[in-house]
């Protein structure tokens, strides 16, 4: 007589003889389960890469960011409403920007408004045949200007504190105004004549490395003593401002009552991004497209294993109705379908997965960046490709449950 | 019966209540089966039948007959709509689905026309399959398998794909399946359809040792040949069964008539 073991009069299948089961109906058609697999692959590979790529691309751009652009402040200061009024920011003040801790360097200057360059010309001789008159700007600069705006100096060199103080006539070019001047040397005392007032070049400057004060490169540049009593500048329009690394927001929260203690919203600040916004800014515009192309190829891949888990269960209506009279009960015949779907979308995550992971460390590679995985994300991968799985399962494996044992054994074998 | 006035339900395979019963597996009484239609069509009307342990009766009609209703109502795959259906002495009408599922799996053995074995799964696990749902131990039943596939003279094809074997051989692996449970009834659906004269002989004689080692076997069939074997025979027409009278033992030779039912 055949053991029957509990009181309940059912029908009962050991956890693992279902899974056994399940298992032999995914490896009875090794290339169709491959197939499927595919779409998951596909889905979760695309996912991973993204995340991965998005991630270590972020990583990088704010890495350049933190160390030139996140040290560079600006602070614009408009006119003053009349010639009268007092200035917004005195030229003095610029003494208590620099005392505050995290500026490295620090310079404030006018310049003539655009449209009215003073013409500027490298000597006084009269040639008619040759227009040596040139429109320059010229920018009247306290002396630290040459650091704060990051300029290398080619020849000679910047003007000092000294020479703002005696109101001397002494001018540093842009290597433009410079190329245009005619001016390649120092060491001969060359001069330049300023709307007919005489200057002597003692410095000729470099490539200008801030990008937002390019416009030093075609420009005189003289102290603004000078500068005020030759050509009227009047009083300080901008201040640049390189700080410590990561100094930067604290300065441009400092700067505006440090330079004008008055009327500290009068003045304009430019700082660079937060860097961890910017990080997670230049992550989301990569990824978001790709995130949901992943997704997308995701939901084809449950689409998928859903479709070829339907045929499956149609193919096998004899097998279950067989099962059934062999005492399978409905649950029984769900759970197979549901683990045989959910194994294949699980086979589908890691292998996407790791595709991903290759996939990112590769690109990270050709890039020679540095791969910025997320851990967790290797691991929830395989889980999402799971779920996907069982959500793909559940309505095949509700027909097959549903079945009519009659109906089904009559079906194809 | 002493102790607790609430009798508890027999259970088939529970001897408790066999003693009562005698010996029925199957006893029909006033069985019918209409399907819906328009007119309805009534499958099984009033079929009684009594099958003891050990018998070996064949059921044989035309397609069309009900055949296939009255094995799906023995098979505890369809319920029929009027009478009482006992096996093992247990009423399995009111049941549940859920128990009926586990009577059918436990009690009842089945050998289908077309076998029904897995293609991809070779002859030991196809038999083992017929013990998977029924509760029965893990341990052993490698051996219950290889047992079984030995009554049935297939010992010698156990790690073989039912693909490479013959249609007689499959049908005797489709047997083994049934019997790894030791059922109480083997109910055989056009065993031999799909099978030439000499699978069908020995699928035939295999049925003879099964049932002088005591099993109880129904087989449905259309094939005279195949219902001339078993001892007791009852043709079913237009869902109405009558007893076949024994036929003489040279009849093998002649051709049979189709038998008028009178007084329907």
């Amino acid at each position: 007589m055949r053991r029957r073991g509990g009181a309940a009069p059912v029908s009962r299948l050991d956890p693992r003889d279902l899974f056994a089961e399940a298992l032999a109906g995914i490896g009875a058609r090794p290339a169709r389960t491959a197939l499927t697999i595919l779409g998951t692959v596909l889905g979760i590979g695309t996912l991973v890469t993204t995340l991965g790529v998005s991630a270590t691309a972020g990583n990088q751009i704010a890495g350049r960011f933190d160390a030139a652009t996140a040290t560079e402040v600006t602070v614009d200061i408009p006119a003053p409403g009349s010639a009268d009024d007092p200035p917004t920011v005195a030229w003095s003040s610029l003494a208590d920007l620099t005392r505050l801790n995290g500026v490295t360097a620090a310079a404030a200057f006018a310049r003539t408004q655009p449209g009215h360059e003073p013409s500027v010309r490298a000597n006084t001789v009269r040639d008619p045949e040759r227009v040596l008159d040139r429109a320059l700007p010229v920018i009247g600069s306290t002396a630290g200007l040459a650091a704060a705006a990051r300029t290398s100096i080619t020849a000679g060199r910047f003007f000092d504190t000294g020479h703002v103080t005696r109101h001397d006539r002494v001018a540093v070019l842009g290597a433009q105004a410079a190329q245009s001047l005619g001016v390649t040397r120092i060491d001969n005392q060359p001069a330049v004549f300023v709307g007919g007032t005489p200057f002597t070049v003692i410095g000729i400057l470099g490539p200008v490395a801030r990008a937002d004060e390019q416009a030093l490169t075609g420009a005189v540049i003289v102290p603004w003593t000078a500068g005020d009593d030759a050509l009227d500048l009047g009083p300080a329009g901008t201040v640049v401002i390189t700080t410590a690394l990561g100094a930067a927001p604290l300065i441009a929260r400092q700067a505006p009552i440090a330079l004008s203690p008055d009327d500290p919203a009068a003045v304009q600040v430019t700082a660079p991004p937060d860097p961890a916004a910017l990080r997670t800014g230049v992550s989301d515009d990569v990824s978001t497209l790709l995130l949901i192309l992943g997704l997308v190829s995701l939901i084809v891949g449950a689409l998928g294993i859903a479709n070829v888990t339907l045929v499956t269960v149609m193919e096998r209506t004899a097998e279950i109705g067989l099962r059934r009279a062999l005492g399978a009960r409905r649950r029984h015949i769900a759970a197979q379908f549901l683990i045989e779907s959910t194994a294949v979308g699980l086979l589908g995550g890691i292998v996407g997965a790791s595709t991903g992971i290759v996939a990112t460390v590769a690109i990270s590679a050709a890039r020679h960046w540095t791969p910025v995985l997320d851990v967790g994300l290797s691991g929830l991968a395989p889980v999402a490709g799971a779920v996907v799985g069982l959500l793909a399962g559940l309505y095949p494996a509700v027909r097959a449950a549903r079945m009519q044992p009659v109906d089904a054994l009559r079906g194809p074998s | 019966m002493t102790g607790p006035t609430k009798q508890p339900t027999p259970r088939p395979g529970d001897d408790s209540g066999r003693d009562r019963r005698g010996e029925d597996v199957i006893r029909l009484t006033g069985i019918g089966r209409t399907f819906d239609a328009d007119p309805p069509v009534a499958a099984l009307a009033d079929v009684h039948l009594r099958v003891g342990r050990g018998d070996y009766l064949s059921i044989i009609g035309p397609s069309g007959s009900g055949k296939s209703t009255l094995l799906n109502v023995l098979g505890l795959l369809d319920l029929p709509d009027a009478g009482a259906y006992e096996l093992e002495g247990v009423p399995t009408t009111s049941l549940a689905d859920a128990e009926r599922t586990a009577v059918r799996g436990a009690r009842i053995g089945f050998v289908f026309q077309s076998f029904h074995l897995l293609a991809h799964r070779d002859v030991e696990e196809n038999v083992m399959l017929g013990d998977l749902y029924v509760g029965a131990r893990r341990a052993g039943r490698r051996e219950r398998a290889v047992a079984a596939l030995n009554r049935v003279g297939m010992g010698h094809r156990r790690t073989f794909r039912p693909g490479h074997l013959s249609g007689g051989e499959r049908q005797r692996v489709a047997i083994a399946r049934a019997l790894i449970g030791n059922p109480a009834l083997l109910l055989c659906d056009e065993p031999t359809g799909n099978l030439d004269s000499a699978n069908t002989a020995a699928v035939l004689d295999l049925f003879d040792e099964l049932k002088a080692a005591g099993t109880t076997l129904v087989v449905i069939t259309h094939d005279e040949t195949v219902s001339r074997r078993a001892d007791r025979r009852v043709r079913i027409t237009d869902g109405r069964l009558a007893p076949v009278p024994a036929a003489p033992a040279w009849s093998d030779e002649t051709v049979v008539l189709p038998v008028v039912e009178g007084g329907r």
